[in-house]
């Protein structure tokens, strides 16, 4: 509700602007607002979603090109001149072209490591800027002129301060559909690209469609700014879709905060406000002109990622103690649809002569193993005995070299971890991985990802809150599960260590899984929390789901498991009930080792 | 016998979460102490902080020096060496080279003895010698493990740190290491031992110490802590009910 | 003919580039964006020095060293450290100090060219590591990321100080030698000589370096393993030091080599230093053979394009790293982030 009523406040401060200001600043505000539309984009792609991008300034440029060629060129074929008719279908053209490329170019390089994209940005952008400046048909150095203002019926939007209400609306819409999506199941798995892939897969979540996702739309909200660009200049030339402008506005989206929507604003403002400043002033210092600006943008970046490569938007967050209002769980909201959990004793996972070879290296050998549901089995062994290799085959991280492995009926070796997920499989890590800055209740409601469908479009425009509400619903219920209720709306990286690994076992358990994968879920727990999970764990077997555990801690896995298989040097070494394992020769001396 | 390495309340904070508190530790000149306990305790994180890889709060003096900044490269040239639980071999460099890189400090610093030093590190480890022009990568695990340790003694440090020797190692080869540890504090090398393998350990140390939660739950003499039932639990985790069957 | 030594006389200079900046990427992880501006003072400073002016790049120098000695000296201090701080103050304040009264007390337009030369390498190859220090080193746990952003900030600051030392005007050096070689039908310059030379030799003696010295083992062992390299004592603030000082020596004698063949102006660099990166790309940021045998393909490519279709040329050689990109995401391996 508060926040309705300050996006009210703000429309109407925004209203206000024209009426108060002289024409100058309208202007300025106008360049602002532009900006500010890349520059969310921008945080959506490089601040939320990791993927950096020197290249929008050319996105823009495609939306103002198209617009220009479409709206004034008179000699347009046939198949595309219904989008000559007017700026508003040709910025669907522009828009639709814009995707298609940022789909080509997506697909192109996001597969690839880290730093190939912003590389990749760069060269494009250099190209499609030349590209700009060449072909004849864009009117080469010069540009196109002469672009007619967008109309809405017989209003037309000429005069600065008339376009000044449309780019702000844009802006607006940009920033509360962007919160909206990062609010949402689409944005969990968007931000769940920065807690590594691993993790997103193994909840279900498809890292590759959610990288493209947030490229198509931030190049979308370029290409918008670029189509409003183009109609409020009513001409285009090459000079501001070149590579230093896309660098201006990674630099905007950074000065603000580039994990915050409200930071590209507030970026785009600084950043338009200084380099007007600076354009005025540093000539007269040199004595002639040229532009010395880039030389305090290049400093002052340094110093913010020196000093505060959080940005401005956080840090004015704390100035003023504003906190993040905790989410809304609806208790009410009906309890998602569970799966039929397999028959107690049925088999649910046998893994068949399973070898697995690193170069030289054998992690595993001909290991065999089967688990039945509601069973719980541990996998116990040395450390390097092999045990997480064996975890990541199992859960579709890695591939045996040979040999299979059978999970609730289906051959998944060689299968991606998300297919596996969907299967019914969900797992903790040894090394946790949440997102620290995320709540708790948020963190939980990744593991939920593959019992919604809320897709980017309705999340955007919260079509899909009553999916939402049962989602953090069932989070809220698993995280009560494992007692860590106190702590819900906490940040997940505040916890101590050994609640950050029941934190991840109720994430598992908000995928409602039949086979339970947990690495060292013991390890760093006190007493009685050991003695928590372990009911807890009874329970779900009580349930019928199966559960395999790697742990250390002896006490705890006698007490608590049905069969124990012994890893040592990649091999199974033995497997039985706990009584017969702590009878064996064999398990004893690789546990105690000896010299003599 | 006078403290080769002294620590004293030394902390190690990761983020919010604190690693490490209040461990004090002594290592005496010519003595093999060894750190044992179960998985997470912070052995190793212990290792990493005496070794200046990480900061931490506390006091670690080193052979009468007073340790401030983390500063890795004072404390390889004071004479600490570290052989990290990954081994951190340079995998496509040959043997001979990888010894070479051990020697680095020494050689920055005017010595110019390293083909004697890699002699005497070939002796110890006949197997390395047969290998010297072979790229570390494509080494057997003992192999590799002899070769990190080669690698470390080519600085000559007097305070060698170890952690977890015999991790994935066959026991025959897991032998022959803890034998040419106790071969080298014959030699006047002192040795930091982080070991899973307790009992291995506890034979050849001469004083232990047990970590839990990071902290020192329990220290003593080595022979003392080996009859100890507390300790089968700590490195084990095994509890009582269990020890009847672990002391036989 | 002609077209074809055009192409590998750019070809060598891209391919010291992408040695460079593949060797920086596999030791510190910085894309060096500001490559290039190496390149573009490289002949900027020489054309002064040619000119009988000192050149404006000495001041930065100067200004770089002492920024550097301050906030080591400090840390030095704090840290009550004293060992070593003479060889910090000799370095970042006394030499820049000398070096400026040096080129104020000589004629240097008077000096012959391998002097010239010579102190062009002495004011610019310095700033190679102070810019590690100043720019990279605090940051230098961080991500590829924002090692990158870092270093499009720096290529920022450095293309507006160009801007600043040598105004909008462009320059051509003197060439090292005049005239040309002819054999039969084909002639060939004699600066293209001198190029595809020097980058050779600069290429076997980089080889030498990394398979012979133990410094050059020792950078090679940063880029296999870091930790492993820190655990041997090779800090790598050393490593990284003396990454960026080859890096500015193969940039700056890069463009002490192209400036009698083409006209540098205070933003060439980027461009050339970027062609440099399409290279290193095609040799994955890890292979140097490919990378110079990239650098040849994109000269080539170059060449051949500003002549068939010249409006286009940029556009030709910047739009190779996509299907560089394709074929090499076509040959990675699933590659994962963690452990």
């Amino acid at each position: 509700m508060k926040r309705i009523v300050q996006l009210f406040v703000l429309v109407l401060v925004l209203a206000a602007v024209p009426a108060l200001l002289p024409p100058y600043y309208v202007t300025l505000l106008n360049y602002i607002g532009i900006s500010a539309l890349v520059a969310v984009g921008l945080v959506l792609l490089t601040g939320v979603g990791g993927l950096t991008s020197f290249g929008q300034a050319a996105f823009v440029g495609v939306g103002a090109y198209t617009t220009a060629v479409l709206t004034t060129s008179t000699s347009l074929p046939g198949w595309i001149a219904w989008a000559g008719a007017s700026p508003w279908l040709a910025l669907v053209a522009g828009l639709v072209i814009t995707g298609l490329i940022a789909l080509l170019l997506g697909s192109l390089t996001l597969k690839l490591s880290g730093h190939y994209l912003p590389l990749g940005t760069i060269a494009w952008g250099i190209s499609l800027y030349f590209l700009f400046g060449t072909l004849d048909f864009l009117g080469a150095q010069s540009g196109i002129s002469g672009l007619p203002p967008i109309t809405i019926g017989s209003f037309s939007f000429d005069e600065g301060g008339e376009i000044y209400y449309l780019i702000w609306a844009f802006v607006l819409a940009a920033v509360v559909t962007t919160h909206n999506l990062l609010d949402s199941r689409e944005g969990r798995a968007i931000r769940a690209l920065k807690g590594g892939v691993v993790m997103a897969e193994a909840m279900g979540v498809d890292t590759s469609r959610s990288r493209i996702v947030i490229f198509v739309i931030a190049a979308l909200h370029a290409c918008a700014a670029g189509w409003l660009y183009a109609h409020m200049q009513r001409l285009v030339n090459p000079s501001p879709f070149g590579l230093h402008h896309g660098i201006e506005y990674l630099f905007m989206a950074v000065v603000g905060g580039a994990g915050y929507v409200w930071g590209a604003v507030i970026g785009a403002g600084l950043v338009t406000l200084l380099n007007q400043w600076l354009q005025d002033w540093l000539p007269r210092l040199f004595g002639h002109a040229g532009n010395f600006e880039i030389i305090v943008f290049g400093l002052l970046l340094l110093l913010i990622l020196h000093r505060a490569r959080e940005g401005m938007w956080p840090a004015l967050l704390r100035l003023f103690r504003v906190k993040a209002e905790p989410k809304v769980v609806v208790e009410g909201a009906a309890a998602l649809p569970r799966r039929t959990l397999p028959a107690r004793g049925e088999v649910i996972l046998e893994v068949k002569d399973v070898t697995r070879r690193f170069g030289g290296l054998v992690a595993n050998k001909d290991m065999n193993f089967s688990m039945k549901a509601g069973e719980i089995l541990a996998l116990i062994g040395p450390n390097g005995a092999g045990k997480s290799t064996m975890f990541n085959q199992i859960s579709g991280v890695d591939t045996p070299t040979s040999g299979e492995i059978v999970f609730a009926g289906q051959v998944v070796t060689g299968r991606d971890s998300r297919e596996i997920a969907r299967l019914g499989m969900s797992r903790s890590f040894q090394h946790v991985r949440l997102l620290p800055k995320m709540s708790v209740l948020e963190n939980v409601a990744i593991g939920t990802h593959l019992r919604g469908s809320g897709g980017v479009f309705p999340s955007a425009w919260r079509m899909e809150r009553p999916e939402e509400e049962r989602l953090l619903a069932e989070a809220a219920r698993q995280i009560r599960r494992v007692g860590l209720e106190a702590h819900m709306h906490d940040e997940a990286g505040s916890l101590a260590l050994g609640q950050q690994r029941i934190i991840e076992i109720a994430r598992a358990l908000a995928a409602d899984p039949s086979l339970l994968l947990l690495d060292e879920p013991a390890a760093g727990l006190r007493f009685k929390e050991k003695e928590a999970l372990a009911e807890l764990l009874k329970k779900l077997k009580a349930e019928g789901v199966a559960i395999l555990l790697v742990e250390h801690d002896m006490d705890f896995v006698m007490g608590l498991v049905d069969r124990i298989v012994v890893m040592e040097f990649g091999q199974k070494i033995a497997e039985g009930l706990p009584e017969e394992i702590q009878q064996d020769e064999r398990v004893l001396a690789a546990y105690l080792g000896g010299v003599e | 016998m006078s403290a080769l390495l002294k620590v004293q309340d030394l902390r190690v904070n990761y983020g919010k979460v604190e690693a490490i508190h209040n461990i004090s530790l002594e290592v005496g000149a010519g003595q093999i102490v060894t750190v044992i306990g179960p998985n997470g305790a912070g052995k190793t994180t212990s290792l990493a902080a005496i070794m200046g890889l990480l900061p931490s709060s506390g006091h670690i003096d080193f052979d009468g020096h007073v340790q401030r900044a983390a500063n890795v490269e004072k404390r390889v040239i004071q004479g600490l060496a570290l052989v990290p639980e990954k081994r951190d071999l340079f995998g496509e460099m040959s043997v001979e080279d990888n010894l070479l890189l051990g020697a680095f400090q020494r050689f920055r610093k005017g010595h110019r003895d390293q083909a004697q030093t890699m002699e005497e590190v070939f002796a110890l480890f006949p197997r390395l010698a047969e290998r010297r022009s072979q790229a570390a990568a494509t080494m057997s695990g003992g192999e590799r493990q002899m070769l990190a340790i080669g690698r470390a003694l080519m600085g000559k440090p007097k305070l060698l740190m170890l952690d977890e020797p015999s991790l994935g190692l066959a026991p025959l080869i897991v032998r022959e290491i803890f034998r040419i540890i106790s071969g080298l504090r014959d030699r006047g090398v002192s040795i930091l031992l982080v070991e899973q393998n307790a009992r291995a350990a506890l034979q050849v140390a001469d004083y232990a110490y047990v970590l839990e939660m990071g902290a020192v739950a329990m220290q003593g003499p080595a022979r003392e802590l080996a009859d100890d039932p507390r300790v089968v639990e700590a490195y084990l985790g095994l509890g009582s009910k269990h020890q009847a069957m672990l002391s036989t | 003919m002609i077209l074809g030594q055009d192409g590998v006389s750019s070809g060598a200079i891209y391919a010291l580039l992408a040695l460079a900046l593949v060797l920086i990427f596999s030791v510190t992880r910085v894309i060096f964006i500001p490559q290039g501006e190496f390149v573009a003072f490289g002949a900027l400073t020489l054309a002064m020095l040619q000119a009988g002016k000192v050149p404006a790049t000495v001041w930065l120098l100067v200004a770089m060293g002492a920024v550097v000695a301050v906030v080591d000296g400090l840390a030095r201090l704090r840290d009550r450290d004293t060992e070593g701080l003479g060889s910090l103050l000799g370095w970042n304040l006394a030499y820049p100090l000398a070096l400026a009264a040096l080129l104020h007390a000589v004629e240097s337009g008077g000096l012959p060219m391998a002097l010239q030369i010579l102190l062009t390498l002495a004011i610019l190859v310095p700033l190679g590591p102070m810019i590690y220090r100043i720019a990279y080193q605090p940051i230098a746990e961080t991500s590829v990321l924002v090692l990158l952003i870092a270093s499009v900030a720096v290529h920022l600051i450095l293309t507006g100080l160009g801007l600043v030392f040598f105004g909008a005007e462009g320059v051509r050096t003197a060439p090292f030698s005049e005239g040309s070689l002819t054999f039969g039908e084909v002639s060939i310059n004699l600066q293209t000589l001198w190029v595809v030379g020097c980058s050779l030799a600069f290429i076997v003696g980089l080889a030498a370096f990394f398979t012979r010295s133990l410094y050059g083992k020792a950078l090679r062992a940063t880029s296999v393993n870091p930790s492993g390299a820190k655990l041997m004592g090779i800090s790598p603030v050393v490593a990284g030091k003396l990454t960026f000082l080859l890096a500015a020596l193969l940039g700056v004698f890069s463009g002490v080599l192209i400036g009698p063949i083409t006209t540098i102006y205070y933003d060439t660099g980027f461009l050339i230093g970027l062609k440099g990166f399409v290279a290193a790309i095609i040799g994955g940021l890890a292979s140097y053979p490919l990378a110079a045998a990239g650098a040849v393909l994109v000269g080539l490519l170059e060449s051949f394009s500003s002549f068939w279709a010249s409006a286009f040329k940029e556009v030709l050689v910047f739009t190779l790293i996509i299907p560089v990109l394709l074929w090499r995401s076509f040959n990675s391996h699933h590659v994962e982030d963690e452990e």
